[in-house]
């Protein structure tokens, strides 16, 4: 079919970035200048926002392969080149992305107080960021994004964190940056192996993904290379035992850092599983398929256990994260159909739910600066409304029926189950486990007497932290009882992603 | 529209839940009370459009929606009203809508009746989807829904720890079984492609001789070990006294009458499966005569009048698993049945009772209350009779329908056995229920008369007691053995199995009516004729009492066994091998590197923006020797 050509993905991509620098060029010296600002910058992500929708709106659900294809030749003589468009896989986390980045705007209202014009052009700076590495179809437009990305997000870390914020940021951004290195040598390998095969430069994955690379067994090139790029992203999934970046990260990042990261950058690493890893390397990931399998198991029970004793409700969640990005890497190792549509859709709930968690974390911090399980208790009684909507996200976390943890958790379990029986029953205690981190939690800090004095007089949440939490519930809900919505147009996609690896 | 029947009760959920903050008991209870009327005047309505059909094609089915699609997997919303589902909904609604008028007035001086209100519609919202779902998927929506409502109530009254603890040891408890109920589904579908309950009879029937028996039984052992969390049965069933921390309407409706009957239900759904495994069958019936006789003993020595009915509830849901597990399925739903009938209503009398005693839950404080309380006394005292087992009241038809389907059943010398531990069981059941009653209603009071004053609970909870007590009484009709009206309409879907009668039948009758009227007459006599035997008795058997009303100390073997090493290791994993081992490995190269950094110590700022730069450049440089260079 005739695909409507426009540039309705840069628009998108960056959109955020150019509202950024109107921001920076925004008077904000002013109480009312720094109104104006948050408005400005609300407004601006809400547009950014409705713009995603229209990916939506004209997307074709049936259609085999990218749409709103853009490419523009950058350098030449490498083939590398602005390629950019939209499959039913990033559409969504498009969406995720565009859908987060109001949220955590509005949550950080009262939060954050100092270099406001900063802050939110980094936001919407990391937003472009984050949304060119999902629509790009050039491997090194990617990983100019990938790399773009952990800019914004250190300095949000670094500048507006707690009080161990250096070393936090420092770990993020080192740890990230030794895994791409490695991929970006591969890169620069399966780059030449396609020249010396088709005679000519190219960077584009649709052609990449035509690269031959030799595959025998472990010490072979297709296997290393596909390691180097597993790395990178597993690192950023972050896959046990890579995951030690993450609980410092969250634990000092702003609430609004935090959110974004288990929102929309821990799903880069899933992404890039299955945009670049997984359709480059076929045979090496069905020969790695076993390990990754063991590990995300392990990651699922592993997170969850150590999840549960944290005396910290941010570390907690952290770890939980863990946990539940275990599932989406089983399911894609998985190669089952239905266990890979159960990954996509875990990708999208772990946004909603963890991110939701996040906001939730921050609204507690923000009212007794402190974020110990021990310090809490009986607050039910004092804040009724955040109590029902702290409930339905944990609800939403422990995945069930109803909401939309449970889509994906069932379809991965239930695919996986097809595959490695044993992985996934060790897989499946993270449903009991999961519950018991959880509650216990929630116990703690929501039920019981009231303990501490301090707490007795806290407000329940205001109209704007409401509005904040609104969509995140309505999205639960709608997620868990209409998942078709969603399936029915990354289902084309996903067909042929499988397609790609299964030769 | 059978969507109906669950809607009505979400919707009620939604008013009481969204708009209900300000509204009394009476007008929340009202909205909620009405919505399960709505449904079971719905339910009834299909329950005749059900037996106007022709036989063999009872069944209503309607799709609401589409849930789940991916690929050619296809999971939709499927409702379905067959004979065993009918009285299931029937059930549910009808005693439901008798707890939820009774709650009107228990929780009249409650902080957050809408609350309340809310949850108990929720419950019967999740409880019909469990009972009309088509497919395993939303079997296990509402089977799960129901736990989470189950948690709700039970920690009802969160600011109470104790109450708090115990609404999360029954949701992970249950999520333990669920485990086992998901990977049961998951095999089902490796075996038969499909999670439709008609379309895997079909695939079955089809595939007759060649599906894998050994698959098949682990399926079925999974899905009953969904059925021990849900229904209480060993070694799962340590939840549920702790659930009776919930208000007493809770513990009428979702721990006794319906929830912890879906296992049962779970199993006589799929009885076709399970008839093709005697290996799981055996396990089914083993674990609930083990169950029944095991908690029967427990309820001799608890002194917590509505402990005594939840050890009373797992050893009945014990008897129920002992006769779907000899493939009595008929006998399992009979008694399902009968037991919803009279412990609802000795749950609602107990309700009654602490009620009128101001929350006082110890019978050792009680005594003498059936001069304040006629209307409850006589009913309980009713409730007791059925589950003693004694002619003609309910418990005794299906009870012994269930002993002689065991005895008969084709487990030979094993059927004897079985019918020998639910005997023994059954006259410990009516040893404890008569002491129950005793100890609370007759003799003298054990109470300070000056300060408290007992009295009988308003019209709006006694009249659900009238109805339950008749219903205790006739109910039992349905099941009358040789003329089972009961077997006769789950034909359809169980099939015709039942034992064959003879003269053995009367006479094992004969013996545990015997049975039955010793065990009633025993405890009256010790407990009311004789008291001073109970103070005799209580010192010489003080160890064997000790062990019981600790109940064998299972909850402190499990925190042993379970609770206290895992969170042990999750420390140690924490705090040793994340901290030490992989953060000292990622900071050992960290460290290397600074070292020999060190070196080159002249470059190197410590700003992070030149090494961003460097970054760069290095990155251009091997670009350049990627291109220029040798390939690899």
């Amino acid at each position: 079919m005739e695909l409507i050509s426009s540039s309705i993905v840069s628009l998108t991509v960056f959109l955020p970035l150019i509202f950024g620098l109107v921001l920076l060029a925004m008077p904000a010296d002013t109480e009312a200048g720094k109104k104006l600002l948050k408005t400005a910058a609300l407004a601006f992500s809400l547009v950014v926002f409705l713009v995603s929708l229209g990916l939506y709106g004209r997307f074709d659900a049936s259609y085999v392969g990218f749409q709103f294809v853009e490419s523009i030749p950058w350098i030449e003589s490498f083939g590398i080149s602005y390629s950019v468009g939209v499959d039913g896989i990033s559409l969504w986390l498009i969406i995720l992305t565009t859908f987060l980045t109001p949220i955590v705007i509005l949550g950080s209202w009262t939060a954050v107080e100092d270099k406001l014009k900063t802050y939110y052009f980094l936001i919407l700076a990391l937003e472009t960021g984050m949304l060119g590495a999902f629509v790009a179809l050039d491997v090194i437009l990617f990983y100019v994004f990938w790399e773009a990305m952990l800019i914004p997000m250190y300095l949000l870390i670094g500048v507006w964190g707690g009080k161990d914020r250096i070393y936090a940021s420092m770990k993020f951004f080192l740890y990230t940056l030794v895994g791409s290195l490695l991929m970006l040598i591969a890169i620069f390998y399966v780059m030449s192996q396609y020249k010396a095969q088709f005679g000519n430069y190219s960077s584009a994955i649709l052609e990449l993904y035509k690269v031959k690379t030799a595959f025998d067994g472990f010490w072979s090139p297709q296997t290393l290379l596909f390691l180097a790029f597993a790395l990178a992203f597993a690192i950023k999934v972050p896959l046990f035992p890579l995951h030690t970046w993450l609980p410092d990260a969250h634990v000092q990042a702003p609430t609004a850092g935090s959110v974004i990261l288990a929102g929309v950058l821990l799903k880069l690493g899933g992404y890039g599983f299955i945009r670049f890893a997984f359709p480059m390397f076929p045979q090496a990931v069905q020969y790695t398929a076993p390990v990754f399998i063991a590990l995300g198991s392990i990651a699922i029970v592993y997170g969850a256990w150590v999840a549960m004793i944290q005396p910290d409700i941010k570390k907690l969640v952290a770890y939980s994260s863990v946990s539940h990005m275990g599932y989406v890497m089983i399911g894609l190792f998985s190669l089952n159909h239905l266990a890979v549509a159960g990954s996509v859709y875990q990708m999208l709930n772990h946004g909603i739910s963890t991110g939701g968690l996040f906001l939730i974390v921050g609204m507690i911090y923000e009212r007794r600066h402190t974020r110990e399980i021990s310090e809490f208790g009986g607050i039910t009684r004092i804040m009724p409304i955040f109590a029902v909507i702290f409930m339905i996200v944990t609800l939403s976390s422990v995945a069930l029926p109803g909401t939309n943890g449970f889509v994906g958790e069932f379809l991965i379990l239930l695919g996986v189950y097809q595959v490695h029986k044993v992985w996934a029953i060790v897989a499946g205690t993270g449903v009991i486990f999961g519950a018991v981190y959880m509650l216990w939690m929630f116990q703690r800090v929501m039920f019981g007497p009231i303990r501490n004095e301090e707490n007795k007089n806290l407000k329940d949440l205001s109209l704007r932290e409401i509005i904040v939490m609104a969509p995140i519930v309505v999205a639960i809900f709608v997620m868990g009882v209409f998942p078709n919505i969603f399936i029915s147009k990354m289902d084309t996609s996903i067909k042929a992603f499988l397609a790609q690896i299964n030769v | 529209m059978l969507a109906l029947i669950l809607a009505l009760p979400l919707v009620g959920f939604l008013i009481n839940g969204v708009f209900g903050r300000r509204f009394s008991a009476k007008i929340a209870g009202s909205i909620a009370s009405a919505a399960i009327l709505g449904a079971f005047v719905i339910s009834v309505s299909k329950f005749f459009e059900l037996y106007s059909m022709d036989e063999s094609s009872r069944v209503i089915e309607q799709v609401v929606f589409q849930w789940i699609t991916v690929g050619d997997f296809s999971l939709p919303f499927v409702l379905r009203l067959d004979p065993l589902s009918s009285i299931m909904t029937l059930v549910v609604t009808g005693v439901g809508f008798l707890i939820h008028v009774y709650s009107i007035g228990y929780m009249d001086h409650d902080r957050t009746p809408p609350k309340f209100f809310a949850y108990l519609n929720l419950f019967s919202f999740a409880m019909l989807a469990l009972v009309l779902g088509g497919n395993l998927p939303i079997m296990f929506l509402g089977w799960e829904g129901v736990g989470l409502c189950s948690y709700l109530l039970i920690g009802y009254w969160y600011e109470d720890d104790a109450k708090a603890s115990a609404g999360k040891k029954a949701f992970i408890v249950n999520r333990i079984g669920d485990l086992g109920f998901l990977v049961g589904i998951f095999t089902l579908f490796g075996l038969f492609g499909t999670l439709d309950f008609v379309a895997i009879k079909d695939v079955a029937a089809q595939n007759a001789t060649t599906v894998s028996i050994a698959t098949l039984t682990f399926a079925t052992v999974c899905l009953f070990i969904g059925a021990m969390g849900k229904s209480a049965q060993f070694p799962l069933y340590v939840w549920l006294p702790d659930a009776m921390a919930g208000p007493t309407p809770v513990s009428a409706l979702i721990h006794a009458a319906t929830m912890v009957t879906a296992g049962v239900y779970m199993i006589a759904r799929m009885n076709f499966l399970f008839a093709l495994c005697p290996t799981t069958l055996m396990i089914v019936s083993g674990v609930g005569a083990f169950t029944a006789l095991f908690a029967a003993t427990i309820a001799l020595a608890q002194n917590d009048i509505k402990k005594v009915l939840a050890y009373s509830t797992v050893s009945q849901l014990g008897y129920m698993f002992m006769a779907v597990g000899v493939g009595a399925y008929v006998a399992g739903v009979f008694h399902l049945v009968t037991h919803a009938f009279f412990k609802a209503l000795l749950f609602l009398g107990s309700g009654s009772v602490i009620h009128g005693m101001h929350e006082e839950q110890d019978i050792m404080k009680m005594g003498g209350l059936k001069k304040y309380m006629p209307k409850t006394f006589l009913t309980f005292a009713i409730g007791t009779i059925a589950i003693a087992g004694i002619p003609p009241f309910a418990g005794f038809f299906s009870k012994d329908e269930i002993l002689w389907n065991a005895f008969s059943s084709h487990h030979g010398l094993a059927g004897t056995a079985l019918w020998g531990v639910g005997a023994l069981t059954a006259f410990l059941t009516a040893f404890y229920m008569t002491r129950l009653t005793c100890l609370t209603f007759l003799g003298a009071p054990r109470f300070d008369a000056h300060h408290t004053h007992p009295h009988e609970s308003p019209n709006v909870m006694v009249v659900p007691l009238l109805i339950l007590a008749g219903l205790s009484m006739v109910g039992g009709f349905i099941g009358i053995p040789g003329h089972s009206w009961l077997a006769h309409w789950l034909t359809p879907v169980v099939g015709p199995h039942s034992a064959a009668h003879d003269s053995m039948e009367y006479i094992l009758m004969a013996v545990s009516v015997l049975i039955a009227a010793a065990g009633c007459g025993l405890a009256y006599f010790i407990f009311v004729a004789r008291p001073e035997i109970a103070a005799k008795s209580a010192k010489q058997l003080a160890a064997i009492r000790k062990v019981l009303s600790n109940k064998y100390y299972v909850d402190e073997a499990y925190d042993g066994l379970f609770v206290g090493p895992i969170k042990k290791l999750s420390v140690a994993l924490w705090k040793h091998f994340d901290v030490k081992v992989i953060d000292g490995l990622v900071l050992g190269v960290a460290r290397v590197s600074k070292a020999a950094g060190e070196i080159a110590r002249i470059a190197h700022t410590g700003e992070l923006q030149l090494y961003a730069v460097a970054v760069v450049f290095g990155l251009i440089a091997i670009l350049g020797y990627m291109i220029y260079g040798i390939n690899l």
